[in-house]
């Protein structure tokens, strides 16, 4: 069967594929290895209280046998198990640990993601070439401030303008609001730094007000096991009812890709293989363009394992042979937190599903450190629950009643840092193993280095000294340790680059080997930065879907 | 943040290596209608005794007041199916042989068992415990077991505030709060909220 076009993927990055190809006319095949989930129907567990749930939310033995990486951090939880992979069916090998964190279903992560949505600036796109980690970005901010504004626009980004130029300001919808310790701590840093430093509310993809058709947040905090108010950002939400709209879309849930075909004469990729998941029967689709939006790594491997035909032993579009290289993620869970003093007659109302955050001041504006680029930090402020210790209190009625009121105020930070794009940190393909579909799996063989445990010391003391600052008392620093993964902003592997010699994609996200073939997920990115990159994949992927219409109509690809 | 603490606090009593296999499956009991089973009936490791054992332990940590206690939001069966469905076996062997080394003070103490003792004499021998796992913790090294009573007394904690009878009468509860106001006014009485 032929396309105008296939998408693989159907998460954050293959939702706007697939928007942005269907709304110029292009009939679009959307290819999903997992099966559907419809929106509201299908989130089975939105509505549910917590008692309703037999075990409150935590795992049971059974749950972590089958799912030994995704128990392994506190996304995976008896909230929302239906979203997450069952480890066992797609193993992997961890060279060195690496928290693989996937959902097989349609809208992939998007369902499950932190929603925090922040643009990256110039800082950012200059980074590599400045300092010669990675190669140069072939973009720079200016290339991607109008495809923000569109992305934006659509999604519905909740925050505040604030004219850093670290962090560009975006087509927000009203932002929410700070409780009142995040509101003296903000002003607090703001006046000890001089505004060097400054604490904003989160941009968050939650809807402050009814968007597009879609409800307004509701404050329930319950994000992650899907909106019934569509009030988040998610494929299902937002882009995919788009794409339907336009009468152009197919999609074929339970399509597992497992190589891209490649016409040496043309060279031009032709179509895809895929596996049916449930019956694993193989059939060929065909398309004059093909947009990977697997995820990082899965397309990775996709690109990675498309050697059978037209005689590419070292993947797809790898000339470079960088193909799975410089792997990069964020690094997390340090910082500090203390008490605040002096709030007891404050609370706040609803459960925001926000916090507040501090964009990056290390190694900008003069500042200079002796490690490279630089962290955010995102935290924080509310009042302690019944889980707190009165270590004091005599068990009973007194102590049942103390514990039914809220407990001291507490702040806390958490830095997000960048890391530095290394090409030894890389995945490649492990032939002695298969998945359960008769796949060959990844090999992860990453790790964090010295510039990133360096800036760890600052995120942790930088905390600290920003709380204290602000008249938090009791301040203590924590570093939790952070393996590559855990963020799950995993990107990098297939890197957008001036030069075919030493990169995979060029500036409009298009292979240099193959131009009718565009990654537009993590795995193009050059650089990590230190910002929760979802936003500039939406972004980034919107660009190379308008650019590949036009050079179909060029005739071109 | 909040929630991350409270499930890093219990994860100090939750580590352990697998098991394996879930064969208890006590969360396929109805454990709601526990007192109208037979004496024969189980909820995982646990029996109705033990049940009604440990809902009376977890009424005396949190007792009736002006909202209700523990053992009116199940807490006793809420523990069983936990320590059965999620803890480890070490954990597990700790508990239950916990619950015997209460038995035994009990006796010892007050000359009968725990269920035919007063409550001022549940209060005493709890507290005495309770003071006894504090202090444990004070000098407790890396590689330490638990103690069996911080062990029930974290789990009456987590069971009773997010049962419904906790979250919506001894905490506030709001299912779909519909904004989010950053400063509202509190005053000492006010309840936290729940859920």
């Amino acid at each position: 069967m032929t396309y105008d076009a296939i998408v693989i993927g159907s998460g954050i990055s293959g939702g706007w594929a697939a928007k942005e190809l269907t709304e110029k006319g292009l009939k679009v095949l959307l290819l999903e290895r997992g099966r559907n989930i419809q929106h509201v129907t299908d989130y089975t567990t939105a509505s549910k209280k917590v008692w309703e749930f037999p075990h409150r939310g935590q795992l049971t033995r059974a749950m972590k046998a089958n799912h030994p990486v995704q128990q392994r951090d506190y996304p995976y939880s008896e909230f929302n198990p239906e979203f997450w992979v069952d480890d066992l069916e797609c193993p992997y090998t961890e060279v060195k640990r690496f928290d693989w964190y996937r959902g097989f279903h349609v809208g992939g992560k998007s369902l499950m993601w932190a929603r925090q949505s922040y643009r990256w600036s110039d800082f950012d796109f200059e980074a590599n070439a400045k300092d010669g980690y990675g190669v140069d970005w072939p973009i720079r901010y200016a290339d991607l401030a109008p495809w923000y504004d569109h992305v934006e626009s659509f999604a519905g980004i909740s925050g505040s303008l604030e004219g850093m130029p670290q962090l560009p300001d975006g087509q927000f919808l009203p932002p929410m609001e700070m409780n009142c310790v995040e509101k003296d701590v903000a002003a607090r840093i703001k006046k000890h730094y001089e505004d060097r430093r400054r604490m904003i509310i989160g941009r968050s993809a939650n809807l402050t007000q009814p968007h597009n058709g879609r409800g307004n947040c509701q404050f329930r905090n319950l994000c992650s096991r899907g909106c019934p108010f569509g009030a988040y950002f998610s494929t299902q939400s937002s882009t995919m009812p788009a794409a339907v709209k336009t009468g152009n879309l197919t999609l074929r849930p339970f399509s597992l890709v497992n190589q891209i075909l490649y016409d040496k004469n043309k060279k031009r990729a032709r179509g895809v293989l895929v596996i049916d998941a449930e019956t694993l029967e193989t059939q060929e689709y065909e398309a004059k363009v093909i947009f990977v939006c697997a995820s990082t790594l899965a397309s990775t491997f996709l690109l990675l394992n498309s050697i059978e035909e037209g005689g590419l032993p070292d993947g797809l579009g790898n000339s470079s042979g960088q193909l799975g290289h410089n792997l990069m993620d964020h690094h997390f869970r340090c910082g500090a937190w203390g008490k605040a003093e002096g709030y007891e007659d404050q609370y706040f109302y609803g459960r925001r599903p926000n916090g507040v955050y501090i964009p990056r001041f290390r190694n900008l504006f003069g500042d200079t450190r002796e490690y490279l680029r630089g962290f955010g930090y995102q935290g924080a402020a509310g009042r302690e629950g019944w889980s707190r210790e009165i270590g004091e209190m005599q068990i009973g009625g007194a102590f049942k009643d103390a514990l039914s009121e809220p407990g001291h105020w507490t702040m806390g930070l958490g830095g997000f840092g960048e890391m530095l794009p290394y090409s030894e940190n890389r995945v490649y393909i492990d032939k002695l193993k298969k998945d359960k579909w008769g796949q060959h799996v990844l090999a992860i063989d990453c790790e964090l280095k010295d510039n990133e445990h360096k800036m760890r010391e600052d995120m942790k003391n930088d905390a600290a000294e920003m709380l204290e600052a602000a008249g938090i008392k009791d301040v203590q620093t924590y570093d939790s340790g952070s393996f590559p993964g855990m963020a799950i902003h995993e990107m990098g592997t297939a890197r957008m680059g001036h030069d075919p010699k030493t990169s995979v994609l060029n500036g409009w996200n298009q292979m240099h080997d193959v131009p009718n073939v565009f990654v537009t997920d993590g795995s193009c990115m050059a650089s990590s930065a230190c910002q929760n990159p979802s936003l500039t994949y939406m972004a980034i992927t919107a660009r190379a879907a308008n650019f590949a219409v036009d050079e179909l109509k060029k005739g071109n690809l | 943040m909040k929630r991350r603490e409270a499930i890093q606090r219990l994860s100090t009593v939750l580590g352990g290596t697998l098991l394996g296999a879930d064969s208890l499956l006590a969360r396929q009991i109805d454990w709601e209608s526990i007192e109208t089973l037979p004496e024969s009936a189980r909820i995982g490791l646990f029996g109705k005794r033990q049940i009604r054992l440990l809902n009376e332990i977890a009424d005396t940590i949190l007792p009736e007041t002006d909202t209700p206690g523990a053992k009116a939001a199940k807490v006793g069966q809420f523990m069983a199916v936990i320590v059965s469905d999620c803890w480890e076996k070490d954990d597990q062997e700790l508990f239950l042989a916990g619950l015997v080394a209460l038995e035994e003070r009990c006796k010892k103490t007050f000359g009968k068992p725990f269920l035919r003792c007063t409550p001022q004499q549940r209060h005493a021998l709890l507290v005495e415990l309770d003071e006894e796992q504090k202090e444990y913790y004070r000098n407790i090294k890396d590689g330490d077991p638990p103690h069996y009573f911080r062990q029930m007394k974290d789990l009456t904690l987590w069971g009773y505030f997010t049962s419904e009878i906790g979250a919506t009468q001894a905490l506030r509860f709001v299912d779909i709060p519909g904004r989010y106001e950053g400063c509202i006014p509190y005053e000492k009485g006010d309840r936290a909220w729940g859920g």
